[in-house]
């Protein structure tokens, strides 16, 4: 069986180093893998979204079928709703606590809703709310709020076995490792 | 050993395997990271030309030379390169020569949708279409064979989904092939219609010899099930297909799509009952199927335009989707992209926008983000280079009717070299009284950040001869020339002060460095303190007035509970624009 998992945030919140982290380590533990992102314009503040699917067996498309993905890690609160049609009744959602506005919102033009959270809980039985930021920076560093998704994200797919210390260590700068590594645990210990 | 890669690192890795010493390329989503990849190959020359028609030459100059040479560009492109293509599409190619296309159906960041495909067709072209990142490596290899056995210019027509999508591709190794030998051969190579009448009878027979080829390709194939639903598809539709028709279906792979297998289809088609084809944007394979006078289900049920992904087949043959979780579905904001903060284009658009009585006609880049609100500074755009010749042929229109409207056309730097330079030269030869704004943030921003001809930096990173901008518009004959900062206001309302009421061309240069641009030591030393510092609102003197909001930067937040502005501090460079905004004086240095 094909497992899809999608990942959503906002351009420059680290979703596309997240997503490769991931499919390396699927790679690595044998599986077929395809992942698809679409980042057409530079500038920051459009929406990102990085699509994996893996098997066993051979994986067709890249992107995934609307109604079928296992889970959805969002970066961002409104992220995750915008990106729930993907979802499988049943699946998994795991959301940051971030509200980035958009322009649309700070024009005055829409409203971002103060209860997306809520809404997402409401339509996903299997909802897990993380304040990630918070907990990066507790740790020390913001932007290690994508590998506490990873460790998240990880333990709920039973992805355990792969050997995730070693990927860290080998793609991020030598600096960041022990952070990203405790980012990772920290991440993984929040969902159990 | 197994790679995980994006179709564009495959074409990448697939032309350095085939030998390739020579590479030209104009960026454009969804084909940048082509050249980019190819760069990091010693082997290979690379270059960033500065449009894909100078880009097409080179390749064909390479090839004509010896050399296994690529081009590459986004679909519309290969428009601007078409004029080389079409003719050196006929020759007879000494070095194997490839012109990879990246289409983008769906339009993620493109202003049109069009189908190359048919340029395949038109210029007689034989044509491979990658479904994944593995064909890629694989058909580029194949194509450098194709090219030289046939002597034909190769097409390799991407989509957006292969370009970007990773999937595992087995690597090979390096084959050097070295330069063939140049002989002179006029009647070959010089494009005389003496020349020209034998190439295009030449070609009847070279497309005779690739149908023959296209039968036995390893790249056509055919695949059976239990012979009730016939599947026929080219390109990443095969893979969304077999998610939907699944495994009992039949499935014809099309991936050498010009010339079509004849016989191949026909015989697929005579063992299956009912045949679709499913192929993105135009009905090209269909409609050479049709031709055979097979009966077949196409874009009579799936769309014209778009991707063809699994879930849009499954609506098109089913009527509905899968089932999906039910949600607020009204409280999903949009979110467009926006300028960056401490983007250099924000302050002249802040005040061009508040001009009144004028036309603004615009180009492609990360200023056609001008057009939407809260600038609305932007009232046209069509392809790279148009701002300057649309803006002019308007102005003509209005002096001549005596309509009182000034048109000011703003392109950006990469974009004035690409085709811009040629329309200023309009401008100047026939004299209009357009003022144009070259917009230097010293950079290709939108796809990137790539090198450019004014950037002084090669795409391999080396030093290169820097065009200065300034003398090539004065070489032209533009008089007036100012050279600005953006992010001040009042040199920016000024220069335009200074142009408007002129009876001949100007040009203002404004020259700030994109936030996003890994910085040059030029641009530190001509740029001290760049994006250095913070801003933030002294809360006691904001009095929530959100005038600085409508420099529409996305570092400024209204905080609803205190009515006043922050500044999110990881956003904020200091560019200063809202400073220079604010009635207050509330927005200031953040204290070190
Ligand atoms: C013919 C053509 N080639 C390439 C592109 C892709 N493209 C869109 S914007 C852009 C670059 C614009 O750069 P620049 O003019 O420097 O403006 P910036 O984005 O830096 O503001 C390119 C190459 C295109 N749309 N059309
Ligand atoms: S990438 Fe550069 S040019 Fe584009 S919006 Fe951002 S700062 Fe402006």
């Amino acid at each position: 069986m094909t497992k899809n998992i999608l990942l959503s945030g906002v351009g420059g919140q680290g979703t596309i180093t997240a997503a490769k982290m991931l499919t390396i380590g699927l790679m690595e533990a044998g599986y077929d893998v395809k992942m698809s992102e679409i980042h057409g314009m530079s500038q920051r503040g459009g929406d990102v979204v990085s699509q994996v699917r893996y098997s066993k067996e051979k994986v067709y498309s890249p992107v995934i079928d609307k109604g079928t993905a296992d889970i959805v890690v969002s970066f961002e609160e409104m992220e995750a709703l915008r990106c729930l049609d993907y979802l499988q009744p049943g699946g998994t959602v795991v959301v940051n606590t971030e509200r980035i506005p958009s322009m649309t919102v700070l024009t005055g033009a829409e409203e971002y809703a103060e209860d997306v959270i809520e809404e997402i809980q409401k339509a996903v039985e299997k909802t897990h709310v993380m304040d990630a930021s918070g907990m990066a920076k507790e740790l020390g560093n913001v932007k290690a709020a994508n590998v506490i998704l990873l460790g998240a994200l990880v333990k709920l797919m039973g992805l355990d076995d792969i050997d995730w210390e070693g990927i860290i260590r080998k793609n991020v700068k030598e600096k960041f490792v022990d952070l990203n590594l405790k980012a990772f645990q920290v991440g993984a210990d929040a969902v159990k | 050993m197994k790679r995980l890669l994006t179709g564009d690192e495959a074409i990448a890795r697939g032309a350095w395997e085939a030998g390739v010493t020579h590479a030209s390329a104009y960026p454009g989503t969804p084909s940048t990271e082509i050249l980019e990849n190819i760069a990091k190959y010693e082997e290979i020359y690379a270059e960033w030309a500065p449009n894909e028609k100078v880009a097409m030459e080179s390749a064909a100059g390479a090839s004509m030379a010896g050399a296994r040479s690529i081009a590459s560009m986004k679909h519309v492109g290969v428009n601007v390169a078409a004029d080389p293509m079409m003719t050196f599409a006929t020759m007879r190619v000494n070095g194997g020569a490839v012109l990879v296309t990246a289409d983008e159906p769906g339009m993620f960041s493109s202003q049109n949708e069009q189908d190359n495909r048919n340029f395949a067709k038109m210029g007689k072209m034989p044509m491979f279409e990658p479904a994944d990142s593995q064909e890629c490596l694989d058909m580029m290899k194949e194509a450098y064979e194709v090219s030289e056995e046939y002597g034909a210019l190769v097409l390799m027509r991407m989509v957006t989904r292969v370009c970007h999508s990773k999937s595992l591709v087995e690597v090979g190794e390096r084959k050097e092939v070295p330069v063939k030998p140049w002989e002179k051969d006029l009647a070959r190579f010089v494009c005389v219609p003496a020349n020209a009448r034998v190439n295009r009878v030449n070609m009847e027979e070279r497309t005779k010899k690739l149908a023959e080829y296209s039968e036995n390709c390893k790249f056509n194939f055919a695949e059976y099930g239990d012979g009730k639903v016939g599947v026929i598809a080219s390109g990443p539709s095969y893979y969304y297909a077999k998610e939907v028709f699944g495994e009992d279906a039949s499935y014809l792979k099309l991936g050498f799509t010009n010339p079509l297998p004849k016989n191949l289809i026909q015989e697929f088609a005579s063992k299956c009952e009912t045949i679709y084809i499913i192929e993105e944007d135009d009905p090209y394979i269909e409609e050479f199927v049709r031709v055979l006078g097979i009966e077949c289900h196409g874009k009579d049920v799936f769309p014209s335009y778009g991707e063809m992904t699994p879930n849009v087949l499954r609506k098109a043959l089913y009527g509905e989707e899968l089932p999906q979780v039910e949600y607020a579905k009204e409280k999903v904001i949009k979110r467009p992209p926006t300028f960056c903060a401490g983007c250099p284009h924000r302050g002249l658009f802040y005040r061009l926008g508040k001009r009144k009585d004028v036309m603004i006609t615009g180009d492609i880049g990360c200023y056609t983000l001008a057009f939407a609100q809260p600038y609305a500074a932007l009232d046209a755009a069509i392809c790279m280079g148009a701002s300057i010749s649309m803006g002019h042929g308007a102005q003509k229109v209005y002096n001549k009717a005596g309509i009182k409207r000034k048109v000011v056309t703003v392109l950006g730097d990469s974009t004035f070299f690409h085709t811009g330079v040629n329309s200023l030269m309009n401008t100047v030869y026939n004299n209009s009284n357009t003022i144009n704004v070259i917009l230097d943030n010293r950079i290709t921003g939108m796809t990137g950040h790539q090198q450019n001809p004014g950037t002084g930096y090669t795409v391999k990173g080396e030093e290169a001869n820097m065009i200065d901008m300034e003398t090539l518009v004065r070489a032209i004959g533009i008089k007036h020339v100012k050279v600005i900062d953006p992010n001040n206001l009042k040199e920016v309302d000024e220069a335009f002060d200074a142009f408007w009421d002129l009876d001949e061309p100007s040009v203002i240069i404004t020259r700030y460095p994109c936030v996003l641009k890994k910085f040059s030591p030029a641009d530190l030393e001509q740029f001290p303190g760049l994006f250095q510092t913070k801003n933030v609102v002294d809360a006691e003197k904001c009095i929530g007035c959100k005038l600085c909001q409508k420099t529409g930067c996305p570092a400024l937040i209204f905080d609803k509970a205190t009515k006043k502005v922050v500044i999110n501090r990881a956003d904020c460079v200091g560019c200063d624009v809202c400073t220079q905004v604010c009635p207050k004086n509330a927005i200031v240095k953040e204290e070190k």
